[in-house]
């Protein structure tokens, strides 16, 4: 007899261990798969030229993505909107790191930008779908993720606000993908004019409902005032440079005024390195976690919710759909269809059963009623046969009589003439 | 399943230091917030002390009582529960089989262990498969390993233990253990060793090897490879030996102690199961166990990666192409239906004519019959009113004859009877 067997999630109860057991090796356990197979990023930078797109991702990365070699987008005119991609591989303290970084050249740059940021949609849709795609083989072989983890939005250091363009950008992509928006060529703004185009852009921002990627909070106290300051900070203000200069005896790298050196490193010029130490150090992870865990959901959901639920009409009905799987959906209706049947099929017999009793209680009716109408001729006939029967019964008995009256009779007869001869011979009779 | 190819990536060179070297510690961190989940399935004999070993091993008191040997079936009881090392929290699942070995007929016994595994990756499944899923908050209870308790005879395995372990080794990770082996000398241990490694190879069971791809773990893993399978004993009682308190099993020949190698192989165990290879058995569980019961499912559910032209299927013509299918299926099946009933009304309507027509027959010849009695009927009553006539007749003739005769001789009988009387 084999019974069902539970289910693990019924109730969970603490223990306390009386002793290392050694679990908590597990997340060296991570650490060393983790580093065997190598990681992945996609970085999207979206701007108008000219805003220091390629040189602030070499100064992130501290190395020449675009050379002489393999020359950036921006040195290349371009008519309409292109999305390119390039890819490098990089490697620091064992740990291997495969880049792509998106370019967006064009973006901005026509007179009429209407629908500029379709291209880039399209871009992040696609990479969406493969992945969709590639989870859905029956054969899955690994994937790699090339979907985009996270966008650098550049926004002109304009100093007054957000421009139209950079806010219907943000609105269109804010649910598709990690927006970081970045005030560009911050070196243009002094810290006072910075600080008022900050707040000036992050309260259009909050009007707009724009929703720009939040760094969450880290679990430890101190960590969390710090990022409390640095969200104070958003948008961060940055400036990139590709050349090293020496200042006081420093190598660092900046950009080289009359009046000075704007440090790219320095705190106090610009929120450089609080974006690398955001972006690469404390939470590149959780960009790509927020991207699997809620844009690619997002976009999943609402690709399955198109083809099984065929633009549901019933929204209730479709609500109930979306918990579950197409196929569980599938079989759901088959049982459906099952019961359905079942009840047709029982119906139709009983009208099936109902029509033969009926045909066959006629039969047995005419049956009957032949059956009668035959004994009532049999009897009828028996009757007649008795008469009849009586008849002659009757006639046999007057007929025998009747002969012996008649035998009698003729005894007489005899007997009389036997008589008369007698008294003939004795001469009686004359 | 994410694999980062560096296809098609040129390496460049870092100027200095960027910072991404910090990524494992950002990913260990997101494991070490979210938790951790293990789910261990213990199969083996009643009273082979399943679940003492895994007190032993997780330095706690877990649930139940001993079983008795009269369970009807083979029923597998799972219990989850918290713990916490350091800052590691690990939600910990054991299963174990309760009555496995205990019927007199075992060859059900696997059935349902198989189904209890196929279940945990059927809930996956289709969890997975949600429109609107939330899969990194599930708790996931599909078996990371199975420890397969095997009874210390010394001579080899069972045929239950090989018709099991073949059953399961496709299914999940599969890690046998050579139970209470403080029964067995260390002689007769190498030799049911070697006799249980052979008795699985030649059967072509496959159990779980540790991992030898990744040289930090290579060399400890293949090792302990060579150990297999692993002669433990469990106890949670502890025994004084020198001046400290260890956990072991008193004999008045000698006490055993779990923790010394010399003794039994539970720290092995331990080592293997817990602190070198968990993540790989769960990474295992999820990449190839489950895979292949996926693959197999979506197969049998008719469900392709490329048409018969070899072009490969986008999801949306996939499930399409399925809901058409299944829909055209549906009314298939209610075609066929309806078919069968008009059938079975025409021979039944067929059947019910044939009856009246035999009816009819029936009568008609009732009907002759009665003609022809009728007939004959007639007829002797037409022969009884000849006869009647005739003899009325003849009646009357006489009659008249007889008037006559008594007419003519009456007087001389009168006068007879005068002359008498005188």
């Amino acid at each position: 007899m084999i019974e069902r067997p539970e289910s693990a999630v019924a109730s969970i109860a603490q223990r306390n261990l009386e002793g290392y057991v050694g679990f908590a090796n597990l997340p060296n356990q991570v650490y060393r798969k983790s580093v065997k197979r190598g990681f992945e990023f996609t970085l999207m930078v979206v701007g108008e030229s000219g805003l220091g797109k390629s040189t602030l991702i070499n100064s992130l990365f501290l190395t020449d993505l675009y050379s002489k070699d393999y020359p950036g987008p921006s040195l290349r005119i371009k008519k309409t909107v292109q999305v390119e991609q390039s890819k490098v591989l990089v490697k620091e303290g064992g740990v291997q790191l495969t880049l792509t970084i998106v370019d967006t050249p064009g973006f901005g740059d026509a007179v009429d930008n209407s629908n500029c940021w379709q291209p880039v949609i399209n871009y992040i849709d696609s990479k969406c779908e493969d992945f969709l795609n590639a989870e859905s083989r029956v054969n899955r072989r690994l994937m790699p993720d090339n979907r985009v983890h996270c966008c650098l939005y550049f926004i002109a250091p304009s100093g007054h606000g957000l421009k139209p363009l950079d806010i219907e950008f943000m609105k269109r992509l804010h649910d598709k993908v990690n927006v970081i928006p970045l005030i560009a060529k911050a070196d243009t703004l002094t810290p006072e004019e910075c600080q008022l185009f900050k707040k000036q852009i992050m309260k259009e921002i909050q009007e707009h409902k724009i929703q720009i990627y939040e760094f969450p909070d880290i679990e430890d106290d101190e960590d969390s005032k710090l990022i409390r300051k640095i969200k104070e900070r958003m948008p961060l203000a940055v400036v990139g440079s590709n050349v090293v200069i020496e200042v006081n005896g420093r190598k660092v790298r900046g950009r080289q005024y009359p009046w000075g050196v704007a440090e790219v490193e320095n705190g106090e010029h610009c929120d450089f390195t609080v974006l690398r130490n955001m972006l690469i150090r404390t939470h590149m992870q959780d960009l790509k976690d927020v991207t699997n865990n809620v844009h690619y959901e997002n976009y999943r959901s609402r690709k399955l919710a198109a083809v099984t639920c065929n633009g549901g009409v019933d929204t209730s009905k479709t609500k109930n759909q979306m918990t579950r799987s197409p196929l569980a959906q599938m079989e759901e209706e088959r049982r459906e269809h099952v019961m359905k049947m079942k009840k047709m099929e029982t119906e139709m017999e009983q009208v099936f059963e109902m029509k033969v009793k009926e045909k066959k209680q006629k039969l047995k009716d005419s049956e009957a009623e032949l059956e009668r109408r035959h004994e009532q001729m049999k009897k009828n006939l028996e009757a007649q046969y008795k008469e009849l029967e009586e008849k002659k019964r009757h006639h046999e008995e007057e007929k025998s009589n009747w002969e012996a009256q008649q035998r009698i009779l003729e005894q007489q007869k005899l007997d009389a003439s036997k008589t008369m001869e007698k008294n003939k011979k004795k001469g009686k009779i004359f | 399943l994410l694999k980062c190819d560096g296809e098609g990536a040129r390496a460049v060179p870092l100027a200095g230091h960027v910072g991404f070297d910090s990524m494992p510690d950002q990913l260990v961190n997101k494991s070490v917030n979210h938790g951790f989940c293990f789910n261990i399935l213990c199969v083996g004999e009643t009273g082979l002390g399943k679940s003492t070993l895994m007190d032993t091993l997780f330095n706690t008191k877990f649930e139940g009582e001993p079983t008795q040997h009269n369970q009807p079936g083979v029923q597998l009881k799972s219990n989850t529960y918290e713990l916490q090392e350091s800052n590691v929290r690990l939600k910990l699942t054991v299963v174990n089989t309760v009555g496995f070995g205990d019927q007199i007929n075992k060859e059900d016994s696997y059935k349902s262990i198989v189904e209890f595994i196929d279940t945990q990756f059927e809930a996956y499944l289709q969890e997975e498969l949600k429109i609107k899923r939330t899969l990194h908050s599930y708790h996931d209870t599909r078996i990371h390993a199975c420890l397969y308790f095997i009874a210390p005879t010394g001579h080899s395995l069972k045929s239950l233990d090989l018709v099991t372990m073949k059953k399961l080794d496709s299914k999940v990770n599969i890690i046998p253990i050579i139970a209470k082996s403080d029964a067995i000398s260390k002689s007769e241990l190498t030799k049911f060793k070697i006799k249980i490694t052979s008795e699985l190879v030649s059967n072509g069971v496959q159990i779980y090897q540790f991992p030898t791809d990744d040289e930090t773990v290579a060399e400890i893993n293949s090792t302990m490879n060579g150990h297999l399978p692993f002669a433990v004993v469990g106890s949670t009682e502890e025994v004084k030996i020198g001046n400290k308190m260890v956990k072991a099993r008193q004999y008045p020949w000698g006490t055993v102690q779990v923790e010394n190698e010399n003794h039994c192989d539970f720290v092995k165990l331990r080592e293997m199961l817990i602190r070198v290879n968990m993540e790989d058995l769960r990474e295992q569980t999820h990449t190839r166990h489950y895979e292949l019961y996926r693959r197999c499912k979506l197969e049998e559910m008719g469900f392709k990666d490329t048409d018969p032209d070899c072009k490969p299927f986008s999801l949306q013509e996939t499930y399409e192409a399925k809901r058409n299918e299944f829909m055209g299926d549906l009314q298939k099946k209610e075609e066929e239906m309806r078919q069968m009933f008009v059938q079975r009304v025409k021979e039944k309507e067929a059947e019910l004519k044939e009856a009246e027509k035999e009816l009819h027959e029936k009568f008609d010849r009732l009907k002759k019959l009665h003609q022809d009695e009728k007939k004959k009927l007639e007829d002797k009553k037409k022969s009884l009113d000849d006869e009647l006539n005739g003899f009325k007749q003849k009646k009357t003739a006489a009659e008249l004859l007889q008037s006559q005769a008594q007419q003519a001789g009456g007087s001389t009988t009168l006068k007879r009877d005068k002359e008498r009387k005188k």
